[in-house]
């Protein structure tokens, strides 16, 4: 996280001069440097780190410019949205990747494993913004049926907003859900197959068959455990990734997530805002890493360590 | 009395691109209760998927092309998949060759033993706990109730093969089929193993089909034993009359192979040439091309012929019933 903070300080200082943008053009010389005194901006760059680190480690993130009040607290407030949309995306994408791609791996030679496998690709190569883009064209233009932006009622449940509750708030996530969820979707169908074709080959199966259990048990148990180890990783890694970088369909959908809130950060240059954010996900990613390795030895025996023989 | 497995000209075939494998060709023999035959044959020989078709275990494309099973009198080649299903694991039971593969190693060692008491009785989970640490006592692990609840990668090869073996006996089988269950196994627990099973077998009635490549293992085990070769049996009888008095040139080369049979020091035999390639069987016998004794008449297929009472062969040029002599082999 140290190194992350260096990168993202340096890599933003360089970019541009928030004064630039903050100032307004008519304003006096002696106005400017009023301003970039206020802010600290006319100190040199190993200083102005220095005092961020300082109190970066008490929780202090420093104030957004634009805003005036402190990063941290922009960011957490849009960060319910964000956590939200990827983990309903995540969920979503597992529940219907799980099934197809084990389907598609058992009986693919079938042609509705084919159509499966096929769909997969598209689902993966079609690009995400274009993939939003056609979901408000034919949902909420050409039909009408759901909303295209925006987040709809929300309810408070332990002090965080939710939209999940209501169905005006499902409306309004099922399409950005659908959009981020949809690539996510194809890769654990694609992965979900790949390994049930190795599972369903092993002798342990064919053991299971040999004791008599019925297929719903030798699939359901035997195999899809043996499943869920890959997968849980990978859905792990996709999940960071989806938090981090919901950016463009948080734009699309005009969601009020972190991702929309980095974009305008970033067109305004407001630099406690964007490196609070990255710091921010950097520690989402190294706390999901963390939860999938617990679930990696809940699920995987082998891996616990320490366990007495 | 019927006897436990009967099996008639039974043919399991697999479509390739290529064509048709005919894995199991013709094969027909029958296991009694208590007794233990065994299945010879190297690999590819189809002996290992004539214990799976039994079962009606063979993975799709494969499938059973002619012939009848017969176990106890029922036809199981015809029967639903869950009658099949109920018979598996309850009445007949199989033993796999790799111990590190045949355990979940996801799953711990009660959940896999307690589904399969479940799989065919309606009892509690506490009732069939208690058969399977009675069955694990059975075949000799130590603190039977804390062994169960680990997971199969916290015991050594022996002990899971041991676990195994404790799952197929929960329901008292009336058949066993053992595809070399002890290869993979250290000398020392082989031996145990086999010990074992033979006792089982005398003790319980349970008939047993050993699978193997190993002549010395199932020259201990066995009653009776069945060579197979691409396919076919040729030859099967009792286990002396074969072992002392191979008719046919397969068996003989099999037997000099085995370190043992021959005099310190010298060579062992070897078969020449490799078995045949499944899609292109030779016409006639199949072991003519390696065999020292073919003729023009071996390109028709042989018989499998009775020349002694119970010891049949498959040659048209068997050998006497007479003793096998070390310096024949080696000539």
């Amino acid at each position: 996280m140290a190194v992350m903070s260096v990168l993202v300080f340096v890599g933003i200082y360089m970019i541009g001069d928030p004064l630039a943008i903050l100032v307004s053009p008519e304003a006096t010389e002696l106005d400017r440097e009023a301003i970039a005194r206020s802010l600290g901006l006319d100190r040199p760059m190993w200083e102005q780190y220095f005092t961020f680190v300082t109190s970066a480690l008490q929780g202090n993130f420093g104030k957004s410019f634009v805003f005036g009040q402190p990063a941290i607290n922009l960011i957490l407030e849009r960060m319910p949205a964000t956590l939200e949309l990827a983990l309903i995306a995540t969920v979503t994408s597992v529940v219907i990747g799980v099934p197809l791609g084990l389907y598609a791996g058992l009986k693919h030679e079938t042609v509705t494993a084919r159509a499966i496998m096929a769909g997969s690709v598209l689902g993966f190569s079609l690009p995400n913004f274009w993939v939003g883009l056609m979901l408000i064209m034919v949902f909420a233009v050409q039909l009408g049926w759901l909303p295209a932006s925006g987040r709809g009622p929300t309810m408070e449940v332990l002090g965080i907003q939710v939209s999940f509750l209501t169905l005006a708030g499902w409306k309004h996530l099922a399409l950005p859900a659908l959009t981020l969820g949809l690539s996510k979707c194809a890769l654990i169908i694609r992965l979900a197959r790949a390994t049930a074709r190795e599972v369903m080959l092993m002798d342990y199966v064919k053991f299971a068959r040999a004791k008599g259990l019925n297929e719903r048990r030798v699939i359901g148990v035997h195999i899809l455990k043996n499943i869920m180890v890959p997968i849980t990783t990978v859905t792990g890694l996709e999940l960071g990734s989806l938090i981090a970088f919901a950016v463009i369909t948080e734009t699309i959908f005009s969601w009020p997530g972190m991702g929309k809130l980095l974009i305008d950060s970033i067109v305004n240059l407001d630099r406690p805002v964007v490196v609070a954010y990255l710091i921010v996900v950097v520690f989402l990613l190294v706390t999901i890493s963390l939860i999938v390795d617990i679930l990696y030895s809940v699920l995987d025996p082998r891996v616990r360590l320490g366990e007495a023989k | 009395m019927t006897a436990t497995l009967q099996v008639e000209n039974l043919e399991t075939q697999f479509p390739t691109r290529d064509g048709i494998v005919r894995a199991v060709d013709g094969v027909s023999f029958s296991v009694d209760a208590g007794e233990i035959l065994g299945l010879v044959g190297e690999s590819g020989s189809g002996k290992s998927i004539t214990g799976f078709t039994i079962l009606g275990l063979i993975d799709p494309p494969g499938r059973i092309a002619n012939g009848s099973v017969k176990f106890k009198g029922e036809e199981l080649t015809t029967a639903s998949p869950e009658r099949l299903r109920s018979l598996r694991g309850a009445r007949i039971a199989m033993i796999f060759q790799d111990p590190m593969m045949t355990l979940n190693p996801v799953l711990r060692v009660d959940t896999q033993m307690i589904e399969t008491v479940q799989a065919h009785e309606k009892v509690s989970e506490k009732a069939a706990r208690a058969r399977c640490i009675e069955a694990l006592q059975a075949v000799g692990i130590a603190a039977p109730e804390e062994r169960l609840k680990s997971y199969p990668h916290q015991f050594s090869g022996g002990m899971r093969q041991r676990i195994a073996i404790a799952t197929a006996l929960l329901h008292k089988p009336d058949l066993i089929i053992a595809d070399e269950p002890t290869t993979a196994l250290d000398v020392t627990i082989q031996g145990q193993i086999l010990y074992e099973m033979r006792k089982l077998c005398r003790d319980t009635g349970t008939a047993l089909i050993w699978i193997t490549h190993d002549l010395s293992v199932v020259a201990g085990l066995a009653d009776r034993i069945m060579v197979m070769y691409a396919g076919k049996i040729v030859e099967t009888g009792a286990i002396d009359t074969v072992i002392e008095r191979p008719q046919h040139p397969y068996t003989r080369g099999l037997i000099g192979s085995v370190p043992g049979a021959m005099p310190r020091g010298k060579r062992l035999f070897q078969i020449p040439g490799m078995a045949p390639a499944p899609l292109n069987l030779p016409p006639g016998c199949r072991f003519k091309a390696r065999c020292s004794r073919a003729d023009a008449v071996c390109d028709t297929m042989p018989e499998l012929v009775e020349l002694d009472p119970g010891h049949r062969a498959r040659c048209h040029h068997p050998y006497d019933a007479m003793p096998l002599s070390p310096a024949e082999v080696a000539s």
